[in-house]
């Protein structure tokens, strides 16, 4: 193969003979971004030489307008940032801003806040392997199966918190508002009925000739590379290394739970795509477990101002387990009313970093299918 | 699992292993308690190198990369000065005076960096290990290293960091804008960052 170097030289010199080699701009608006998202390929053939992720379309400076609000005005913007998983978003952030300020958290918002998690991750990778199939060809089938489920989640949402998709529920020290006995009636009713959806999904899909064809194989992410820039979440699973926050951190009861961390073997898109359906099984044994021992009692810590809070002059880094991975804030305080720094560590965005990488010697529609294995929303890349 | 060593051990393992290192430990006020250590330019590269191959520490993962800005501030002192003075009788006697001084003190531009072990997790809680570089100033030298070449992860991030910040990084392999437009000009994250007062869609009216 001719090196990207050698070729650069040949197109800069204007040298005759490379009607083969093509520079392709795949978005803004290609349909396989899932938004604005742009990527400049150079094609040697068919084949991807060289593949530049370029982004910032939907970048609105979301940490400058947290940095100028009090803490609480944060919350409904970090709704924003993955507009797929609000009630993850806010849950970083009230995370951080826990730990920076030494906020207890009890014990019912502890069990409610790990209920609604593990909805949105049950949803986010229901959806992300319906566009995945939609990328690939599977036109509308397994996409609007997953949204069929996707609705019922969003429609307990919406009962809960007023909203479907920006649920703005969580507050540093607890939630916004308690859950009715009906409520968590109807989640039980919905949860005893999605492990028949996960097995119906999967047996569509798992030994499918063409999902098979396409995934297998394609885009390796080596373990090591994995490590080293830092991929986060199903991604980095399914190159086989056992990093889940949720286990590693124990953030708030995870500790309380049995559920088994999937891992893959190759790293290949097909490993990505399983262990999302893995994911959503352990998902639905966390949510079982969670509202049969869900206690009674208060949902906000009663001594912490939500209005005003002025955390003490320090910093503090609050992570967790998001859907796409590890979701961070981090938050220095100058003794304010409002963060003095404020930072999202956005794994969709950190997550690209090795998208040349796993695209490079592959065709061009391969891309598309790497890409969609990736899972970003651009909400979060931009910011 | 094991604990990850405190700061100030990681200092004296550091300053051990690496020769010359400069470490100085920047004290945390928060209940969250995670000191970090400010690294000097010159040993920054081979501490991160220490850290990631350390084969107890293993700090394979570097989490999260970011800028901070500290702007200029002005130390207001009093001291108290022994001045010949004249007294209400005319007559000049040495007296203690009060004089307030005013030194200024130059801002910075910070990179932090948040590293964890993937291999040996260190926990439940992990609690990162923050690394530290600091800029001369928050103008003409406004550089750091980059620790693109140990960590992969800090490409992007630190690409955004030279974006919104103004921090250049030394050796890093791709520094470019990431979130701005190519050809703009000012780094929107620092503090005292106007923005432009002209409104483009008034102007984009015919």
């Amino acid at each position: 193969m001719t090196t990207v170097a050698e070729l650069e030289r040949r197109v800069e010199a204007g040298e005759d003979g490379l009607g083969d080699i093509l520079e392709v701009s795949m978005g803004p608006h290609h349909p396989s971004t899932h938004g604005v998202f742009r990527m400049d390929v150079r094609l040697e053939g068919e084949k991807v030489v060289r593949l530049k992720p370029v982004f910032g379309y939907l970048h609105r400076n979301h940490e400058k307008i947290a940095e100028h609000g009090a803490y609480l005005s944060a919350i409904p913007y970090t709704d924003r940032l993955d507009y797929l998983c609000s009630m993850t978003n806010n849950w970083g952030y009230v995370l951080a801003v826990e730990k920076l300020a030494g906020i207890p958290v009890p014990e019912r918002a502890e069990y409610i806040r790990v209920i609604v998690a593990e909805l949105t991750r049950f949803q986010n990778h229901a959806g992300l392997v319906g566009f995945l199939l939609q990328d690939m060809g599977a036109s509308g089938t397994p996409l609007m199966y997953a949204f069929r489920e996707r609705e019922k989640i969003l429609d307990l949402f919406e009962s809960l918190s007023g909203a479907r998709m920006m649920c703005n529920y969580l507050r540093f020290g607890g939630l916004r508002v308690d859950c009715t006995a009906a409520w968590l009636e109807e989640v039980r009713r919905l949860v005893a009925g999605l492990p028949k959806f996960v097995d119906e999904f999967e047996a569509l899909l798992r030994t499918n000739e063409i999902l098979m064809a396409r995934t297998q194989g394609t885009g390796i992410l080596p373990r090591e590379l994995a490590i080293n820039a830092g991929v986060t979440g199903p991604m980095l699973r399914a190159s086989g290394v056992n990093y889940d926050i949720r286990k590693v951190d124990r953030y708030g009861v995870y500790d309380r739970f049995e559920f088994r961390v999937p891992l893959g073997d190759h790293g290949d898109v097909y490993d990505r795509y399983m262990m999302r359906i893995l994911e959503m099984r352990e998902s639905l044994k966390i949510l079982e477990q969670a509202l049969r021992g869900i206690p009674e009692g208060p949902i906000m810590d009663p001594k912490t101002r939500l209005r005003g809070l002025r955390p003490k002059a320090g910093e503090a880094y609050g992570r967790i387990e998001a859907p796409k991975g590890e979701l961070g804030f981090f938050l220095i305080s100058d003794g304010t009313g409002n963060p003095y720094r404020y930072r999202v560590r956005p794994p969709s965005m950190i997550n690209l970093t090795i998208l040349e990488d796993m695209c490079l010697g592959h065709n061009i529609a391969d891309v598309v299918v790497i890409l969609g294995s990736v899972d970003i929303v651009l909400g979060e890349v931009d910011r | 699992m094991t604990a990850l060593p405190t700061a100030e051990d990681l200092k004296a393992q550091i300053e051990a292993g690496v020769p010359g290192a400069m470490v100085t430990i920047v004290p945390n006020g928060s209940p969250s308690a995670q000191d970090s250590l400010l690294l000097d330019h010159e040993h920054a590269r081979a501490v991160a190198l220490f850290l990631r191959d350390h084969p107890d520490l293993r700090l394979d993962f570097c989490s999260l990369v970011t800028g901070v800005d500290w702007l200029d501030t002005e130390l207001t002192e009093k001291v108290k000065v022994k001045k010949l003075a004249a007294g209400p009788d005319g007559v000049e006697t040495e007296q203690e005076v009060e004089e307030t001084r005013k030194t200024k003190v130059p801002g910075y531009l910070e990179a932090v960096y948040h590293l964890f072990s993937m291999e040996k997790k260190h926990g439940p809680p992990s609690l990162p290990v923050v690394l530290r570089l600091r800029t001369a100033n928050r103008s003409d030298r406004n550089h750091v290293p980059s620790l693109t070449s140990v960590w992969r992860s800090c490409e992007f991030q630190e690409r955004e960091a030279f974006d919104l910040y103004g921090i250049v990084f030394d050796g890093h392999p791709d520094l470019r804008r990431i979130l701005m437009w190519e050809g703009f000009e000012d780094h929107p994250m620092r503090k005292d960052y106007v923005p432009p007062a002209d409104d483009i869609l008034l102007e984009a009216r015919p």
